[in-house]
C-alpha cells in the first residue's frame, strides 16, 4: 500500500491517545450501536440470511479461486463493450495510469465517488502532485477532505465529527474549494447537507473526469456495480465525459445472477436498509447515455499476496459492509484512525497487514488489536473468519514463516523475541484498560473455542503473547454478568437523559 | 501502455503461483443456491401493497391510478412540487402530460446540456420494473425512461409504475428480467445521507422528492430498441 499512512504510531499507541478523545468515543458509540440495532431488524426480514450468507462465501471463494480465468473474462468483456482495461500491481502504478489518463485529456479537476482502493493507494495526493485537483464528492468525505482529516470508518467516513464540528468546517473551508457555504449555516443536518448540495453542484456540472471504485465487477458481462445513497455517486458516474474506475481484483463476480445474493445481504448488512437508495451499473460506454471512454483499472497491491495464503486469503472476501466495525468493542473504543489505513476495525486488523505485510510495528500490532470476541465473524455476511486470521497472523508476527511478498514466496523471521512480547504486552495491557473490550475477551473465551478448538488458546510460539498476558483472576460469570449489567445502566441513563 | 501489459503478465502469474493449492478444474462444485426465491406467497395485489408499504418506508410518495387518471395525476404532482418545467425521455407514452399544459416540457435528448438540465424542475419517466420487498425501482434506458442524467440533475422525479405487470416480489425475481449491459438504476427513495450524526437527510445530489405513481390499466409503451439507439428524440411523443 502506499507510503501515506506509514510512519503512525503502532495500534496500542494511538488506540492510547484516541480512547481519551471523549468527544470520539460518544460519536462512536452513539453511531455504532445504532445501526447495530436497526440491522439486527433488517436481517430478520429475511429468514434465508444463513442460506445467503453461505452462497455469497462460496461464490467469493470460487471466483478467488479462479481469480485468473474471472479476470480475463471480465478484460474481454468490457474491451468488448468499448471499455479500456489496465493492470497495476501496486498502488504507484495505479496512481501513475490514472494521472498519465487525465494529462491525455487536459483536465486538471475530477470528482470522486468514495473509494477505499483510491485511499488505499493515496490517489488524491499523488494527483495533488500532479497538479490535478481532486473532488471528494460524498457528504462524508467532503467534510474529511475539507477538513485535511482521514476517514475513520468504512461506511460514515466522518463518524467521528458531530454537526457543530462540520458546521465550522463548512465554514472556514469551503470557500477554498469552491463555493462558500452560506452565511449563517446552522449546524442542523439539513442546512449542512444543502450547503454540501449546492458547493458540490456546480463541481458536477463543470467536471469532466469522474473517478471511482465499485463494489462488484460481473466477470461474464463486464458490468461495473457502485451501491450508494446520496446520489453523487450516479452524478460521477454519468455526467462526466471520462470516468476512471480503480477496482481491486478480488470485486470481481462471475455472473449477473450471483448480484442477487450481494444485493440483498449488502444493503442490510451496512446500513441496516432494505435496499440502499441508489445503484449504479454500467458496462463499458453507451452511445448518448453516460461517459464516453471509460478506463477500468484493476488493483492488485498486495491482494495477490493474501491470496497465496490459504488461511488468511478469505479475507478477500469483504464486500466491505462495514458491520464487523460497528459490533466490535475495540474499534469502538479506539475509533478508525489507530488502524492506520483505509480499513479500520476487525477488517482492517487482518486485511491490513496481509497486504502491507507485517514488517512495521504499527502492521504487526494490528493482529493484536483484537479482543477475539468473535462478534465480527457472526456479522460478517461472507463469513469471512475474522478470529481464525487474526490468530494465524499473530503466529506469523511472533513465530515468522513463509509468505508471499510481491509475488515471491520467502520466510520472515519472528519479530525479536521480547519485541512480539512487548507488542502483546502492550495490546494486552490495552485490553485490560478497557473493561467493555475485556469483558467481551471473556466472552470470546467459549464462543471462539466452540468454532476453533484447535486454536485457542494460542499454541507454539503464539504462547508468548497469551504467557505474556498477566491477567488478574476475574470470576468469568460474575464479572461478565456484573458488566453486562453495568452497560444496560449506562445505556438506560443515556436514554433518560433525552 | 507497455507497463500495463508487463503488469498484466505479472498479475496472472501471482494468482496463478498463490493458487497450486487449487485443482485445475474451472468449475468444480456448483454453488449452492438453496436460499429464497421469495419470502412470501402473496397475490399481485399484496405485491402492490407491500412495494408501496416499502417505498413510503423511505420516503417516497406514492400515489395510485387507473390508467384514464394518470394525465390528471402526473399534472396535479406537477403542480403540487411547484414545478413550471419538466423533462421528459424521447418516448414517454402519448398523453402522459395531456393535462400539464402550463408545464414547460423538455425533451431529454442529446442537445440538452447539464447546466440546461439543472435548470428544470422535474422529470416523468416510465420505470423497467419495481421490487416489492425491497421498495426499488429500476430504470434501464429504455425510451419512455431516457438517458440516465434525466432522472439525476432535477430535483423532482415523477415515476410511473404499470402495475401489477411491472411488480416482481424480490432481487432474485427482478435480474432475470434485466439486461445487464444496459446502464441500469435501482432507486429506492430519495436521495439520502446519514453522514452528520446517523440523521437522515433526503437530497444530498440527487432528486430530493420521488412521487411514484402505480398505475393499473396501463398499455405497456412501444419499445425494444439496443441502449445504443435510443432515439435521440422522437418528436411530438409528448
Ligand atoms: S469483513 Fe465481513 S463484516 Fe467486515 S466489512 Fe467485510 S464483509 Fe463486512
Amino acid at each position: 500500500m502506499s507510503g501515506t499512512y506509514l510512519g503512525l504510531p503502532s495500534f496500542p499507541d494511538a488506540a492510547h491517545t484516541s480512547t481519551h478523545d471523549t468527544q470520539l468515543r460518544a460519536n462512536l458509540t452513539h453511531a455504532t450501536h445504532t445501526i447495530r440495532t436497526k440491522r439486527a431488524t433488517a436481517i430478520n426480514e429475511l429468514p434465508d440470511w444463513p442460506q445467503l450468507r453461505t452462497a455469497g462465501a462460496a461464490i467469493k471463494d470460487h471466483t478467488l479461486h479462479h481469480l485468473d480465468h474471472y479476470l480475463l473474462q471480465l478484460e474481454t468483456a468490457v474491451t468488448n463493450a468499448g471499455g479500456t482495461v489496465h493492470w497495476a500491481t501496486d498502488a504507484d502504478e495505479a496512481n501513475r495510469i490514472t494521472t498519465h489518463i487525465i494529462h491525455t485529456t487536459g483536465e486538471t479537476e475530477v470528482v470522486k465517488v468514495k473509494s477505499m482502493a483510491t485511499q488505499e493507494t493515496g490517489l488524491n495526493e499523488a494527483l495533488h502532485t500532479a497538479g490535478i485537483h481532486a473532488y471528494e464528492t460524498d457528504l462524508a468525505e467532503l467534510i474529511v477532505q475539507l477538513a485535511h482529516d482521514k476517514p475513520s470508518h468504512i461506511l460514515v467516513p466522518a463518524i467521528h465529527k458531530n454537526r457543530t464540528e462540520i458546521r465550522d468546517i463548512f465554514h472556514n473551508e469551503m470557500a477554498h474549494w469552491g463555493r462558500p457555504a452560506p452565511d449563517h449555516l446552522t449546524d442542523n443536518p439539513t442546512d449542512l447537507a444543502e450547503a454540501a448540495r449546492l458547493h458540490l453542484r456546480e463541481k458536477f456540472l463543470r467536471t469532466k473526469i469522474g473517478i471511482s471504485g465499485a463494489n462488484f465487477m460481473i466477470a461474464e458481462t463486464g458490468t461495473l456495480v457502485v451501491v450508494e445513497s446520496e446520489g453523487n455517486g450516479r452524478m460521477c458516474l454519468t455526467l462526466p465525459d471520462t470516468l476512471i474506475s480503480i477496482v481491486g481484483i478480488e470485486k470481481i463476480i462471475p455472473t449477473f445472477q450471483d448480484l442477487e445474493v450481494f444485493l440483498q445481504t449488502l444493503p442490510r448488512s451496512s446500513t441496516a436498509e432494505r435496499m440502499n437508495p441508489y445503484t449504479t451499473m454500467w458496462t463499458g460506454t453507451t452511445t448518448h447515455d453516460g461517459p464516453k471512454n471509460f478506463h477500468l483499472i484493476l488493483l492488485d497491491n498486495g491482494r495477490t499476496d493474501t491470496l497465496a495464503d490459504t488461511t488468511g486469503r478469505q479475507a478477500l472476501r469483504c464486500i466491505r459492509c462495514s458491520a464487523c466495525l460497528n459490533v466490535c468493542p475495540v474499534y469502538e473504543r479506539a475509533g478508525g484512525h489507530a488502524y492506520g489505513s483505509p480499513y479500520p476495525g476487525p477488517i482492517g486488523a487482518i486485511l491490513t497487514p496481509q497486504l502491507r505485510g507485517t514488517t512495521t510495528p504499527l502492521d504487526a500490532s494490528l493482529p493484536y488489536a483484537s479482543t477475539l470476541c468473535g462478534a465480527c465473524y457472526d456479522v460478517c455476511p461472507v463469513a469471512i473468519n475474522i478470529p481464525e486470521i487474526l490468530v494465524h497472523l499473530r503466529e506469523r508476527v511472533v513465530q515468522g514463516g513463509p509468505v508471499t511478498v510481491r509475488g515471491t514466496r520467502t520466510t520472515i523471521k519472528p519479530a525479536k523475541g521480547h519485541a512480539a512480547e512487548r507488542a502483546a504486552m502492550r495490546a494486552g495491557r490495552w485490553t485490560l484498560d478497557h473493561p467493555t473490550a475485556w469483558s467481551a475477551t471473556q466472552r470470546m473465551a467459549g464462543a471462539t473455542r466452540r468454532l476453533h478448538p484447535r486454536r485457542l488458546p494460542l499454541p507454539g510460539p503464539a504462547k508468548a503473547w497469551s504467557d505474556a498476558r498477566d491477567l488478574p483472576e476475574v470470576p468469568a460469570q460474575g464479572f461478565r454478568a456484573w458488566w453486562q449489567q453495568r452497560e444496560k445502566d449506562t445505556q438506560r441513563g443515556k436514554g433518560e437523559q433525552k | 501502455m507497455t507497463e500495463d501489459n508487463s503488469s498484466r503478465t505479472e498479475i496472472l502469474r501471482r494468482i496463478r503461483a498463490a493458487l497450486t493449492d487449487v485443482p485445475d478444474a474451472p468449475d468444480e462444485r456448483p454453488i449452492l443456491r438453496d436460499y429464497a426465491v421469495v419470502h412470501a406467497e402473496r397475490t399481485p395485489e399484496q405485491s402492490t401493497d407491500l412495494l408501496a408499504e416499502h417505498l413510503s418506508d423511505y420516503r417516497a410518495h406514492v400515489h395510485r391510478c387507473t390508467a384514464a387518471d394518470l394525465p390528471r395525476t402526473i399534472a396535479e404532482l406537477l403542480t403540487a412540487h411547484g414545478s413550471r418545467s419538466a423533462v421528459v425521455p424521447p418516448a414517454l407514452p402519448n398523453g402522459w402530460l395531456r393535462d400539464a399544459a402550463d408545464i414547460e416540457i423538455t425533451v431529454g435528448g442529446d442537445d440538452l446540456g447539464t447546466h440546461e438540465l439543472d435548470r428544470i424542475d422535474s422529470v416523468v419517466t416510465g420505470c423497467a420494473l419495481a421490487i416489492a420487498e425491497t421498495g426499488t425501482i429500476v430504470l434501464d434506458a429504455s425510451p419512455d425512461q431516457g438517458r440516465r442524467r434525466i432522472t439525476l440533475v432535477p430535483d423532482h422525479h415523477v415515476c410511473v409504475v404499470r402495475v401489477p405487470e411491472q411488480v416482481v416480489d424480490s432481487v432474485p425475481q427482478a435480474l432475470p428480467r434485466l439486461d445487464p449491459v444496459r446502464p441500469l438504476t435501482w432507486i429506492s427513495g430519495p436521495s439520502a445521507t446519514s453522514d452528520i450524526e446517523l440523521d437522515r437527510v433526503e437530497g444530498v445530489h440527487g432528486p430530493r422528492t420521488l412521487d411514484v405513481v402505480l398505475v393499473s390499466g396501463a398499455e405497456p409503451p412501444v419499445s425494444g430498441s439496443a441502449p445504443d439507439s435510443v432515439p435521440d428524440s422522437v418528436p411530438g411523443s409528448v
